[in-house]
């Protein structure tokens, strides 16, 4: 630690920080523009300028930039002397000259970092009489709008576009004050991040689209912790509701989880919540009825005498999942899960739950020196993993560069140094993967082949890790490059997950991190098909193919299915055959086939209208809270299972009132979820005895939302099942970092006072991150070499290997209803490798005919370069959904 | 053999071959080095002659190299880049050197290659030099025909590749760290300082860049030894300076005299002092980006400690001379424009400030002029102090700015009607 002095007050500082982080971290109050917590430091916009004295003797000091300087022991600076003052308003004033000034018609009025800096500097009179210069607007597709007029030129934008995110289609173009960032022609931009534009821009250059869409000023909202329920890395959001519509999901700092940072998907799928696939009325075999009718019916198949079972969803939270377990008995409850996908979860937990591994944070992800990445395209299955990973890339040049004694802030310097380098990075998957571009070396094959390489990679770490037998000198030489990459590092990450459908590449990615964690743990990334998927895994229930099974068998009367559509599980066919031959009473907040088809179907809420837990990737439970009272006979999931319970005269809830009750109950039956009712707001929390408001505080200015019918407000609805309140009151300062609804605070309306919820800026949330980890490693856990490596792939005659292929964009089911996101989903295809169409005679665009798993598609085909030979990759959830992959199939040209 | 660098020019004002070149003694000194001096011995002999940047800074070049690092374990490939890039108002000295005698320049840079150990070297030749760059071009290919670049010079083993890289023209170019960035296909922005292209400079490798005359004055020295260097001089720092005067007077031009010449020698003897009708109001010593002196300095001697201590720069040493007839306000304002059109747009004072102080500038000429023009223009050269912004074009702009509002502040309130309540 270090000691300096602002305004002759002395200060704890890290001296491995600049001056304007430890300002800010101290509680002070500097304004700043072009400087990022993420991004760091390149002294561009001049706005953190502070006195800086050589010793106490030093009357005169010099004008130095804060973000530029370090925090050495001793400094003696001084933010309050009058030049430095002087030249803050000033530089304002310079940025104001070209702006336009719009903030009443501006989308970031209220929430803007350039309004909060220029009051903060006094800066009021405008002394620039001369025209501004203009700039014609670029279209850049359906998530962000475009503004440049009101650019003042901070080059933030292309720093995290480019620099951070490694997108191209960003970029600053022409100089001096006519600096234009933007696309080299309008068209959509590419990068799965451009969202954060929306809240690195600090006014209103680059704004959320969706949000215009149904546009509400910051204080207008209603907005609570939320969760991102579209992949499984857990993602913390804050979701704003108005008037009843889910109006947009803003970043949610976790410095163990997402940071500053979220994908496109994760911003812009929220709107599936407004649109008009949602269920909001009870259905009896797809018409619509009354909530009183329906439960009447569905009572009636839920009798004492039935025999019935429970079908739970990855996609839904513990409480409610653990409401339908308890209702119909563990033995009678399935996880929801396909047969395939709960083997996947069930041997990654395993991995996880044994010796010698561990399960990283994204944090310690991005930190990572090394990374082995097995048979999972991180890019399209777990976007902000991948963003991750283009940081863990930099790291080892960071470190090589930081030799030359730059301070890890410097990020203009460091860049210099480091130019173009990359530190190790190994990709195995059966398709081309968007970090390849990044990748020491990436190469293609089957899953089983991919599996092989991991396993070798294995056996060069450890010569007590079986061999792999029938390995080709550049499989090998590959291996023993990975294996000495990986040994040399000192934080490596193996990456994997269910993406590639096979167990043998999970068992081998387990096998590298097994090897590896012989003298140290080592980390092993899992990302999981959905949000909860392992905390149906840790659930330990049946798989939704025994469900079918046992109906098949004639052994079941009734099905109660949550949050799930059966048809993204299994064939057609199957799901036809038990919606027949079982009374199904679907719970879910959209409609879909199961929902049509189900004797009974009942309106849950959303993420946005519910609360409850979710288990992430890195086993971390969070959770999310309701944002909004929905309209009509929309419930909570756990909800409706009491009603339905309540009604059909079962007691099995009748204990149980309440998610808190649920989570107790949960905690006490399954151990592993033990930790979760100490470590996770309960609904009696309370700060100082009040609740935490959703609502800004009347003081911001927050309108009388039905002035126009009676200035009497409405009584605000009660909460009984959370610590926060539908309401302006409440606890009107900064709540414990789980029940953070907003960030805000005096003088810093924008994102941008996020600094003063950080025990210190760019670190934890004061008071520590939210979350729970429930996996460590298991002293005593699994930790045996697996000894099943598969054979070589071999490529059939006839016949392809038909294997899974994802999109951001699509393969999710929620996020896909998004009228946005819907916007960027590709078209069903067939990717083939180039040798394999030319065999086949098949070009571009030609239909294919692939058959398997019972079912017959015919899908254009897309000529990819990237594709293992033998392989035809199908988009999940676009082309095909509910089939059990990899599995062969004859391909056909029509 | 008092003017090393442009005695041996041709009078007709064309270029020299490689064997003219040779003839008057060109690559003996390359021939004497690779033979007999280690790169030490040959930093040793730069640094004793007292050699500094002749492109506006003045570094001591001996020093600046020896930030190189240096040794087996130095990072690797090293590259030694000529700023060629001469485009501020008023400066064409380069320019005589790079048409005339390329040789001259492709010797000094292979021998300030060798001393660093570099392996690699660019030629950042402004666009407009288009007949430099023809007779660069040419040179260079006697220069490979000949052995005296590429692989094993002289049969040494050093190896030296030199090429030549028209830029595609912005001010900024002429910057060091702008010309790295614009080599490398990115933007000229200045980059943060450390660390420094000695240690991380093109492709983040060491970097050593030269102004062209500084390079042109390194043949000589390794000729002649660092003592003759020392004696051409009138001044503590060695060698002669190639000085330029342009403006009014009746014969504008540049010329090699000894370092430490006073202004009035140069003004007089070789510019001939003013034309007829036109008297002599002051001049920028150092070209656009310095401040104005006034008939009061013209016998400070322009060298680096003299024209300092007298409140300017001597910059790149060509003077532009402003007289009794035009406008100060018109002059500065055509310097600000081209400043303002020439920031590069990252940090806010240069970027916002200078369009600012060109429009406050054409508005008093215009008979646009408001009371407080004066004091927004003196705030402007505060904001734009040195420090205060991220390199130094903009403390270079106001420089001739806040000098004549210094001098001719009466030329400036003339401009500034009297305002109604007065």
């Amino acid at each position: 630690m270090a000691t300096i002095y602002v305004d002759d007050r002395p200060y704890e500082v890290d001296p491995g920080k600049n001056l304007l982080e430890e300002c800010l971290s101290r509680g002070l109050d500097l304004p700043y523009f072009c400087w990022h917590p993420a991004l760091g430091s390149v002294g561009a916009c001049r706005q953190c300028a502070v006195k800086q004295y050589r010793d106490e003797n030093d009357q005169r000091g010099r004008i130095v930039m804060a973000c530029m300087t370090p925090a050495m022991d001793g400094a003696r600076i001084s933010i309050r002397d009058k030049d430095a003052a002087q030249f803050r308003a000033g530089i304002i004033e310079l940025l104001m000259s070209n702006h336009p000034h719009d903030c009443p018609v501006c989308d970031e009025g209220g929430e803007c970092h350039l309004q909060d800096m220029t009051v903060m500097t006094g800066h009021n009179y405008r002394g620039y009489r001369f025209g501004k210069r203009t700039f014609r607007n670029q279209e850049l597709g359906p998530f962000i709008n475009h503004e440049m007029n009101r650019c003042i030129t901070c080059y933030r934008c292309v720093r995290f576009y480019r620099d951070y995110a490694d997108g191209k289609d960003l970029d600053a173009f022409a100089s001096h004050n006519h600096v234009y960032f933007g696309r080299h022609e309008d068209g959509v931009l590419e990068n799965e991040f451009s969202g954060n534009l929306v809240e690195v821009c600090p006014t209103g250059v680059f704004t959320d689209k969706t949000l215009k869409g149904h546009y509400t000023r910051k204080w207008d909202l209603q907005t609570a912790p939320s969760v991102c329920a579209h992949c499984s890395l857990g993602c913390n959001t804050i979701a704003g509701e108005r008037y009843g519509q889910l109006r947009r999901i803003l970043n949610r700092y976790n410095a163990e989880v997402n940071g500053y940072f979220l994908c496109d998907r994760g911003r812009f799928g929220y709107d599936f919540v407004n649109g008009d696939r949602r269920l909001r009325q009870p259905l009896l075999r797809g018409q619509p009825t009354g909530a009183p009718e329906a439960l009447r019916r569905a009572a009636a198949l839920l009798g004492r005498q039935s025999r019935i079972i429970g079908i739970g969803s990855p996609r839904a939270s513990l409480e409610a999942n653990f409401a339908l377990r308890t209702l119909v008995g563990p033995r009678n409850f399935f996880s929801g899960m396909a047969a395939g996908e709960d083997h996947l979860v069930a041997r990654m937990l395993r991995a996880l739950r044994g010796a010698r591994v561990r399960t990283p944070s994204l944090h310690e992800v991005e930190s990572a020196d090394a990374v082995f990445i097995l048979g999972e395209d991180v890019t399209q299955t777990a976007p902000r993993l991948a963003l991750a990973v283009r940081q863990a890339v930099k790291q080892a040049p960071r470190t090589e560069a930081m030799r030359l004694r730059i301070p890890r802030w410097d990020d203009a310097a460091l860049r210099e140094v480091m130019q173009q380098q990359k530190g190790p990075l190994y990709i195995a998957t059966s398709g081309a993967t968007k970090l390849d571009e990044v990748a020491t070396a990436s190469c293609r094959g089957a899953p089983d082949d991919v599996a092989r390489l991991g396993f070798a990679v294995a056996r060069a770490l450890d010569d007590s890790a079986p061999e792999v037998a029938g390995l080709a000198d550049g499989d090998r030489a590959l291996a023993e490059a990975i294996a000495g990459a990986l040994r040399a590092a000192e934080r490596p990450v193996v990456i994997s997950g269910s993406g590639s459908g096979g167990e043998a590449v999970i068992d081998a990615a387990a096998q590298v991190a097994r090897a590896l964690g012989r003298e140290r743990t080592a980390d092993l990334c899992f990302t999981a098909p959905e949000c909860n998927s392992f905390g149906l895994g840790l659930l330990d229930a049946m798989n939704t193919s025994e469900a079918f099974q046992r109906v098949a068998d004639g052994l079941v009367d009734a099905v109660v299915v949550l949050e799930n559509d059966l048809y993204r599980r299994a064939p057609g066919a199957v799901v036809d055959a038990m919606l027949e031959s079982a009374q199904v009473i679907a719970i879910d907040h959209s409609a879909h086939k199961t929902v049509e088809g189900a004797a009974v179907a009942l309106p849950a809420g959303s993420f946005a209208e519910t609360e409850g837990t979710l288990v992430s990737n890195e086993g971390r439970a969070q959770r999310f809270f309701q944002v909004f009272v929905p309209e009509g006979e929309v419930k909570p999931g756990w909800s409706w299972l009491m009603e339905l319970a309540q009604a059909a005269g079962r007691n099995e809830l009748a204990t149980l009132a309440s998610p808190d009750d649920l989570l107790a109950a949960l905690a006490r039956a399954v151990p592993v979820f033990a930790p979760l009712p100490e470590h996770l707001p309960t609904a009696a929390f309370r700060v100082n005895g009040e609740k935490v408001p959703r609502q800004s505080p009347r003081a911001s200015g927050r309108t009388a939302v039905q002035a126009d019918v009676t200035v009497h407000e409405p009584k605000p609805p009660a909460d009984p099942d959370s610590p926060l309140a539908f309401s302006m009151e409440g606890y009107p300062q900064q709540p414990p970092s789980a029940l953070i609804t907003r960030f805000w605070a005096p003088g810093w309306n924008s994102v941008q006072s996020l600094n003063k919820f950080q025990s210190e800026v760019g670190g934890a949330l004061t008071g520590g991150d939210p979350g729970v980890r429930l996996l460590e490693p298991g002293a005593n856990g699994y930790a045996a070499y697996s000894e099943e490596i598969p054979v070589p792939f071999e490529r059939r005659d006839g016949e392809f290997l038909v294997v899974p292929l994802y999109h951001i964009y699509g393969s999710e089911e929620s996020s896909a209803a998004a009228p946005a996101v819907a916007e960027r989903c590709p078209e069903p295809y067939a990717a083939l490798n180039l040798e394999d169409a030319r065999t086949l005679e098949v070009e571009e665009g030609a239909l294919v005919e692939i058959e398997f798993d019972r079912a017959l598609y015919r899908l254009p085909a897309r000529l990819s370069a990237g594709m293992a030979s033998g392989v035809i990759g199908v988009p999940m959830g676009i082309a095909v959904q509910g089939v059990d992959v990899p599995a062969w199939s004859p391909c056909r040209k029509v | 053999m008092d003017r090393p660098l442009t005695g041996d020019l041709r009078s007709d004002g064309g270029v020299l071959d490689l064997a003219a070149y040779e003839k008057v003694g060109g690559y003996e000194a390359l021939h004497k080095v690779v033979r007999e001096m280690t790169p030490a011995d040959v930093l040793k002999e730069v640094t004793d002659s007292r050699l500094r940047g002749r492109g506006g800074a003045g570094f001591p070049t001996g020093q600046k190299w020896s930030f190189v690092p240096m040794g087996d374990d130095a990072p690797k490939p090293k590259f030694l880049i000529a700023n060629a890039d001469e485009m501020e108002p008023g400066t064409f000295k380069d320019r005589m050197i790079l048409e005339g005698n390329p040789h001259l320049l492709i010797e000094g840079m292979i021998l300030s290659a060798y001393t660093i150990q570099a392996t690699n070297g660019y030629i950042f030749l402004r666009w407009a030099y288009k007949v430099a760059a023809e007779r660069i071009t040419r040179a260079l290919a006697e220069a490979y025909d000949k052995g005296y670049l590429g692989k094993n010079i002289l049969g040494s083993d050093y190896s030296f590749e030199l090429h030549l890289h028209t830029s595609a023209g912005r001010y900024m170019c002429g910057e060091e760290t702008g010309l790295l960035n614009a080599l490398e296909g990115k933007r000229a922005n200045p980059r943060a300082k450390p660390p420094f292209p000695q240690v991380s400079g093109l492709w983040g490798k060491p970097t050593i860049v030269q102004n062209v005359e500084t390079l042109c004055n390194v043949p000589p020295i390794l000729r002649h030894g660092a003592q003759w260097y020392l004696g051409l001089s009138r001044s503590e720092d060695g060698g002669t300076k190639i000085y330029g005067v342009s403006g009014k007077v009746r014969r504008p031009g540049a010329w090699e005299m000894p370092l430490g010449t006073t202004m009035r020698e140069i003004l007089e003897r070789r510019a001939r002092g003013m034309r007829e009708g036109h008297s002599f109001r002051g001049v920028l010593p150092g070209g656009a980006s310095t401040d104005f002196l006034v008939e009061a300095h013209l016998d400070t001697k322009m060298d680096y400690g003299s024209v300092q201590a007298a409140g300017s720069r001597l910059g790149t040493g060509l003077m532009i001379v402003l007289d009794d007839k035009t406008s100060v306000v018109g002059m500065v304002l055509n310097l600000e424009r081209f400043f303002a059109q020439e920031s590069c747009g990252w940090c806010t004072p240069c970027r916002d400030g200078l369009p600012w102080t060109a429009r406050i500038l054409q508005g008093l000429l215009e008979g646009r002029g408001r009371p407080g023009d004066l004091e927004r223009l003196e705030m402007q050269t505060r904001m734009m102090g040195p420090g205060n912004t991220f390199c130094a074009l903009a403390p270079g702009a106001m420089e001739p700015l806040q000098s004549a509002l210094k001098y001719f502040r009466e030329d400036f309130e003339k401009l500034i009607p009297k305002s109604d309540a007065a």
